[in-house]
């Protein structure tokens, strides 16, 4: 048994032995940091994970807790574990609805519309008759579970647990997938996602959805538990309270949530306690404490405390790579017919033509380079095949099929793969998963297939067809260092390792030799050269002539935007109009 | 409804809605300049009727204690800075904006506040306290994380929000206050009778906007901080300091935030914890305007105004509900106007 597997059984036992040793406050207290955890394990996937932020999410705890206690008040018939799903139904939609209007935007609106929906729902909740008012409502029914009537505390307390353990092992499943690598992807930028066909908005209000769900299961339990609910626990305190947690527990982890909701129970318990006395009255006072403290831990560290107790414990081995059916492979596109047909390309930035009219085809199985001197519009015109720049006029075809209008994710889907001019890799996670992230379209699993581990025959393709990028890379021995640990000329391999795991028919490298030290630029070199062996088409844009002479088939070269030359690069080296551009006339 | 309820309705919307726009106009100024979402604002207004209706009473008002507290820490960080990087010459500065300047103020508010002066003697001090408590916040909570994405600076904010809060409650009670009114005179326009506050309120409002007007368009000071705001390292290049821009816009900020709680304390009744109801309206408006846009941004505070005076009117038990819930459309119409995904900085 590992040392991680002990520990596990050991916070097993201890959390099964509490209620059975513990005085019933404890038990209690530790009631209230279980219905924490779940919506902070929530926000830790939402903020610390995907980078987005709810002050709300207590308002989806409270719908949960006014579904069933509506409900079950006014329905009996129906069991209160159906009212989960309808509180479900609700959440979701709601969530859906704020999601859709907000994360296409910045991402401050989420946050600001989530504040204004924690008040509108507690002003509106304690408004209406049906609900009570702000007095609530009471006579909830216990929960029922084979016949046994979960009325003690302490009963509930396994309920409680065996939940919010269920959701943790759920989400930490969920990290560890095709589609928690997306999300992971999202924080460093959405373009690096987009570009492995990663619907970066779509996946965002996935998110948000899924948290919202936790919350509602953690409002469906604390009706039953209470068997009484008026609006103060929803309100945009307790929201920003849950936020709290999942910061100072560590917003990257899934147990920061558990430690995080343990703290700040702990804590406010305490200054609930001494405050009052120390101050001589009455009255919230823990909210300026847990304001500094948070002040504070911000300063310090954006972690939070989690990365402090994960430094005492055993870390954990990195799982072997297992041999497994390979994924499969797109058609070739075989013959000389052009793959990439850019005609008249043209893209305008207010007055200044970045590219003007540009012109060039690139044939299946060919590396064409793209140089030109510093602002010819080299970037540009990468930034329109791939997407990220929509088109001005002009049409680009690939495999026959215009995609000029095309979001990035959708020309990933179609099978061009890039790399990134300064490296976007996710430092903290490994060498494997970053480039088990480029086999993202190559995978169907979605997030409640992942969460509940049906993923696994999948999972082990994609993390084999992974570790085959790296080895071809030649970056075997760091298939499971952090990205980030790498020295840049690595990661800009690691980059290509990438793009090839997403088995494109393009692949477009955005000067992939800058910046690199000689024996780097060699080793690339080596790499693209066993590329082009095996029939690769690549679109190479590069500053550096020397290095592109050596790999290319062709070259186009551009100056202030428009096409200066074509031809082979011995052809190129040799072209007046080339030296002068370059040069500044001989 | 008749026609003279509605005129009424329309002039106390109008009424709030100025003071929402000065907000508003805060809370656009402090997010283009510094990225920072200005939570706390609420608090400072709170802070402003308080520390008046505390004048009123003869009392040393508790943002006193405060501002002496913040200048200490901040004092403190500044020799810290100063001793990290070996920057003695640009200390004594520092020591006098963070420092002597707060302390002058307080200590000046401390002696003539048993006096009970006149009226605008007491605003004046009001506003210079609130004011002062501006760049000493920026200084001690944000300044350290300037460079922090717009997500941390928000949570920052929120504590600072529940920070201030807390604070408000030790410093004023969790009794409210409310101020006597400017003047009692009433004026007939017509079947309608204005009153002479609502009138004095709208004054105050314009004149400040027109300050803010000058000032952006004529200093160098606002000229640094407009060049902030389009472009940050870009200002830093020419020789602005993100510190300097930063208090300068908090200084601002919390001009108009104390501004809003002078002329708001005698038309509600203002508790500890108000503050934070009153800034989230001015929030509606700021994102009317996209966070960006000064006059989109105080038409709509008006528009929040406005609202909110009919909507208490009809459905007075879901005013504030209605109020926020306006922020759905106007989202709605903001991500529809999106055609690219945004990327954060």
């Amino acid at each position: 048994m590992s040392a991680q597997r002990g520990l596990l059984c050991a916070l097993a036992v201890a959390l099964f032995a509490a209620p059975l040793l513990a005085p019933p406050f404890w038990v209690t207290l530790l009631n209230y940091v279980g219905l924490y955890s779940i919506v902070a394990l929530g926000l830790v996937l939402l903020t610390g994970v995907a980078g987005q932020t709810s002050f709300g999410q207590a308002s989806f705890v409270g719908i949960g807790a006014y579904t069933t206690a509506y409900l079950s008040l006014n329905y009996p018939a129906i069991s209160p574990w159906l009212n989960l799903l309808v509180g479900f139904a609700l959440t979701a939609l709601i969530a859906l609805f704020l999601g859709l209007i907000t994360l296409r935007m910045k991402g401050h609106y989420l946050p600001l519309a989530t504040i204004a929906w924690g008040i509108s729902f507690f002003y509106l909740f304690g408004n209406l008759e049906t609900l009570g008012g702000h007095t609530g409502l009471s006579g909830i029914p216990a929960l029922r579970f084979f016949g046994l009537e979960l009325r003690n505390e302490r009963y509930f307390y396994y309920l409680i647990w065996v939940v919010a353990l269920a959701c943790l092992w759920m989400t930490h499943n969920l990290l560890d997938s095709r589609p928690g690598r997306a999300v992971r992807a999202l924080k460093g930028g959405l373009a690096m996602a987009e570009a492995f066909g990663v619907n970066a908005v779509r996946l965002k209000i996935v998110v948000f959805v899924y948290a919202a769900a936790l919350a509602c299961v953690s409002g469906w339990l604390y009706a039953h538990l209470q068997r009484f609910i008026n609006p103060t626990p929803f309100g945009l305190n307790q929201g920003i309270e849950y936020l709290f947690m999942a910061v100072v527990g560590g917003a990257g982890s899934v147990w920061g949530a558990v430690v995080g909701a343990t703290l700040i129970t702990l804590l406010k318990q305490v200054l609930q306690d001494a405050l009052p006395h120390l101050l001589g009255r009455e009255g919230n006072f823990e909210v300026a404490v847990f304001g500094v403290l948070m002040i504070l831990l911000l300063q310090r560290t954006r972690d939070g405390v989690w990365p402090w107790f994960a430094r005492l414990l055993p870390q954990p081995l990195p799982r072997a790579v297992v041999p497994a059916t390979p994924l499969v492979k797109r058609d070739r596109v075989r013959g000389d017919r052009p793959l990439l047909v850019v005609d008249r390309a043209r893209k305008e930035f207010g007055g200044l033509v970045a590219v003007n009219d540009l012109c060039f085809d690139l044939r299946a199985g060919e590396i064409l380079g793209l140089i030109g001197p510093n602002g010819a519009g080299k970037s540009t015109m990468f930034n329109l095949i791939s997407g990220a720049l929509p088109l001005t006029r002009g049409t680009i075809r690939f495999n026959g099929e215009a995609i000029g209008s095309r979001q990035p994710f959708e020309i990933a889907q179609r099978g061009i793969g890039r790399t990134f001019q300064h490296v976007r890799l996710i430092p903290a996670m490994s060498v494997l998963d970053n480039v088990a992230l480029g086999a993202y379209l190559r995978g169907h699993a979605g997030v409640l297939r992942a969460a509940l581990r049906l993923d696994r025959g999948e999972e082990a393709r994609a993390k084999a067809e992974a570790a085959a990028q790296v080895e071809r890379a030649g970056l075997l021995e760091y298939l499971h260092a952090p990205a980030g640990s790498l020295p840049l000329g690595k990661q800009r391999i690691v980059e290509i390792a990438r793009a090839l795991a997403a088995d494109p028919l393009l692949l477009l490298l955005d000067e992939p030799a800058a910046g690199l030290r000689y024996l780097e630029k060699q080793e690339l070199a080596a790499l693209l050269h066993s590329l082009r062996q095996e029939g690769m088409t690549i679109l190479l844009v590069e500053h550096d002539m020397e290095f592109v002479m050596g790999i290319t088939d062709r070259l186009v070269v551009m100056d202030f935007g428009e096409k200066l030359a074509e031809g082979l690069p011995g052809e190129i080296q040799r072209n007046p109009a080339v030296l002068e551009a370059y040069l500044g006339g001989v | 409804m008749n026609f003279s309820i509605a005129l009424l309705l329309a002039q106390d919307g109008i009424t709030n809605g100025a003071i929402y726009a000065l907000l508003a106009l805060a809370l656009v100024l402090v997010f283009t300049v510094t990225r920072v979402i200005f939570v706390p604002s609420g608090e400072f207004v709170a802070y402003g009727t308080l520390t008046l209706a505390a004048l009123q009473l003869g009392k040393a008002p508790g943002t006193v204690g405060l501002l002496a507290g913040l200048a200490v820490v901040a004092g403190a960080m500044e020799v810290r800075a100063a001793a990290r990087d070996q920057a003695w010459a640009r200390l004594p500065g520092r020591l006098v904006r963070y420092v002597a300047i707060p302390v002058a103020i307080g200590a000046a508010v401390y002696l003539l506040a048993p006096y009970r002066l006149a009226l605008p003697i007491q605003i004046a001090l009001t506003l210079a306290i609130v004011t002062a408590l501006g760049p000493l916040v920026y200084r001690v909570a944000y300044q350290p994380l300037a460079e922090a994405s717009v997500l941390v600076l928000l949570i920052v904010s929120v504590a600072v929000h529940l920070t201030m809060t807390g604070l408000g409650l030790w410093f004023f009670g969790a009794e409210g206050s409310r101020t006597p009114p400017f003047t009692s005179a009433t004026f007939r326009l017509g079947e309608a009778t204005v009153s002479g506050q609502s009138l004095l309120v709208l004054l105050f409002s314009l004149l400040l906007i027109a300050a803010l007007y000058v000032f952006f368009d004529r200093t160098l000071y606002g000229k640094a901080l407009r060049a902030t705001a389009l472009n940050r390292v870009g200002a830093r290049l020419v020789g602005i300091s993100p510190g300097l821009a930063g208090s300068l816009t908090f200084t601002l900020a919390a001009m108009l935030c104390a501004f809003s709680g002078v002329l708001i304390g005698p038309i509600t009744t203002i508790y500890y914890d108000s503050g934070f109801l009153v800034s989230l309206k001015g929030f509606v408006g700021a994102i009317i305007g996209g966070l960006a846009s000064y006059p989109l941004a105080a038409a709509g505070a008006l528009l929040v105004g406005l609202l909110e005076s009919f909507s208490s009117f009809w459905a007075s038990a879901f005013k504030e509900v209605i109020v926020f819930t306006l922020i759905i459309p106007v989202l709605l119409w903001r991500s529809l106007s999106t055609h690219h995904h945004e990327e954060d900085e």
